[in-house]
């Protein structure tokens, strides 16, 4: 109840600083031509999704998004599974992959547009190239993590090394899999906007970028707004997955 | 990380296949073998081009890291010890948290135009938020025994954040600064390919755009050194100047 009482004004101060946004807006304290107020923003957002094809934008960039971070969920687990369980392949490979880590994913646009051309197939390759490393990293992690003894246990049982991946070492590396599709999916939404803007791809990367150069300004912060929700969404629904599959772990105070 | 032998069996072969497979190509507009990227890297080091570029991503990157930082950590700082405050600007922040960065570009570019001012308000944007988040945690961790002493003191709210918070706080704070730097650098390159002529980001995009790949490779490759370089500094000062304290909390 009192949780309920705190989001319910907590939610009145947003509505505040939607209000002063407002208000800066109707006074022109800031120029009309870069900022426009949230009615504005607002009345451009639905008219893009009436009248104009901002709903195909919307749609074009979930669709890049998705597409990217499923090809590098699975590819980051699977590999994941692999160097994580082995300590060969951790040897050998583990260092190559700390150094491609901090690599910035959109610098490898221009590659890519060298060897696929403005094609969604490029926009593929680099979000799931830019998606893969925290799923790849944090699996990889997990999979080293794993207490020993639970493989004390699996040897005493006898367990194939397939069963120890799926029944032991799969759930014990479950959180860090989890944080890594999280983060992955973040990267995911900026290198699709990332990849629209400059390949023109169908998307609202593409749609707020031509915004600007027009100075439609109501029309770019339509598209901003759609791109935060489109976080928060994306965001939200991995929270709630996390919390379902995630039920029999004591819950932990982190950030 | 230890390094020893095993770590540069793969990186060898790799380098070694694609010399060979570029070669047996022949001449390409969109790949070029190793050797001629190493040429091409030797001559814009030569030529002064590449720091100059790295210059200015980096002046970009640390400039927004400042900003944003400075706005993150008294932000941090606040919420982080008011906690009635922070809750009350809880759901204003989750809404402007998820806001990919890239998108904001355009509106910087439409109020700022292109150049430094234009990134370095994109960077701090990008970097206000992990040393936002990661210092409210590390403030509102501190030990509450030391705030109960701040309060037998009866220390002002300046002198309890000056003389108790941020020191014990500080060595999870410096971990978002190390955080937020690696941040930035990205988030700098990115816009630079997307929108901004500046930088070794616009340097990358104008060599794949001119066809000389053995050019845009030497670029990628060297923003890959810049990037680990940055990270192994900033691990090597954290272990230097604070030791174990630092990992508590640490995030992956």
């Amino acid at each position: 109840m009192k949780a309920l009482l705190w989001r319910l004004a907590s939610l009145a101060v947003t509505a505040g600083f939607v209000a002063i946004w407002q208000i800066v807006a109707d006074f022109k304290l800031v120029s009309p031509v870069f900022l426009p107020g949230p009615d504005r923003a607002w009345a451009a957002l639905v008219h893009g999704m009436v009248a104009s094809n901002l709903a195909t934008k919307l749609a074009g960039t979930i669709e890049h998004m998705l597409e990217g971070w499923l090809v590098a969920s699975i590819a980051g687990v699977v590999l994941g599974a692999l160097i994580g369980s082995s300590r060969f392949m951790r040897a050998y490979v583990g260092p190559t992959l700390e150094f491609l880590r901090p690599l910035p994913a959109s610098a490898v646009i221009p590659l890519a547009i060298a060897i696929f051309g403005f094609s969604p197939a490029m926009a593929l390759g680099v979000i799931a190239f830019g998606a893969i490393w925290p799923m790849l990293l944090s699996t990889v992690h997990g999979f080293a993590a794993v207490e020993p003894r639970l493989y004390e246990v699996a040897r005493a049982l006898h367990l194939s090394r397939w069963q120890v991946i799926a029944k032991i070492a799969l759930p014990s590396a479950l959180p860090d899999i989890l944080a890594g599709l999280r983060l992955g999916l973040t990267v995911a939404l900026i290198l699709a906007v990332v990849c629209e803007m400059i390949a023109g791809l169908d998307g609202l990367g593409q749609w707020v970028l031509l915004a600007a150069r027009y100075f439609r300004s109501p029309d770019l912060f339509a598209g901003v707004i759609l791109l935060g929700a489109l976080g928060f969404v994306g965001a939200l629904a991995l929270d709630i997955a996390e919390r379902r599959l995630l039920v029999w772990r004591a819950p932990t105070n982190s950030p | 990380m230890r390094l020893d032998g095993r770590a540069f069996v793969l990186p060898v072969c790799l380098i070694i296949l694609a010399e060979i497979g570029a070669r047996a190509g022949g001449p390409s507009d969109s790949i070029a073998p190793p050797s001629e990227v190493l040429v091409a890297f030797v001559g814009a080091l030569a030529d002064g081009s590449l720091l100059l570029a790295t210059r200015d991503t980096l002046a970009s990157a640390f400039g927004g890291l400042a900003i944003g930082g400075a706005i993150g950590l008294a932000l941090g700082i606040l919420l982080g010890s008011v906690g009635a405050l922070n809750r009350l600007m809880e759901v204003t922040l989750e809404l402007i948290r998820p806001i990919p960065s890239v998108a904001l570009a355009p509106v910087a570019l439409v109020a700022l135009g292109f150049g430094y001012r234009l990134e370095i308000a994109i960077v701090a944007y990008a970097s206000t938020w992990p040393v936002l988040l990661l210092t409210r945690s590390a403030v509102a961790g501190v030990e509450p025994r030391l705030i109960e002493v701040a309060q037998a003191l009866r220390l002002s709210f300046p002198a309890r954040v000056a003389k108790i918070i941020v020191p014990a706080a500080l060595p999870r704070i410096f971990v978002a600064f190390r955080l937020a730097a690696g941040f930035a650098l990205i988030v700098a390159v990115t816009i630079e390919i997307a929108i901004n002529p500046l930088g070794l980001g616009a340097g990358l995009m104008t060599a794949g755009q001119a066809l000389r790949p053995e050019l845009m490779l030497a670029y990628l490759l060297w923003i890959g050194i810049v990037g680990f370089a940055l990270n192994i500094l900033l691990v090597f000062a954290q272990q230097r100047l604070f030791g174990r304290a630092a990992l508590v909390g640490d995030i992956r």
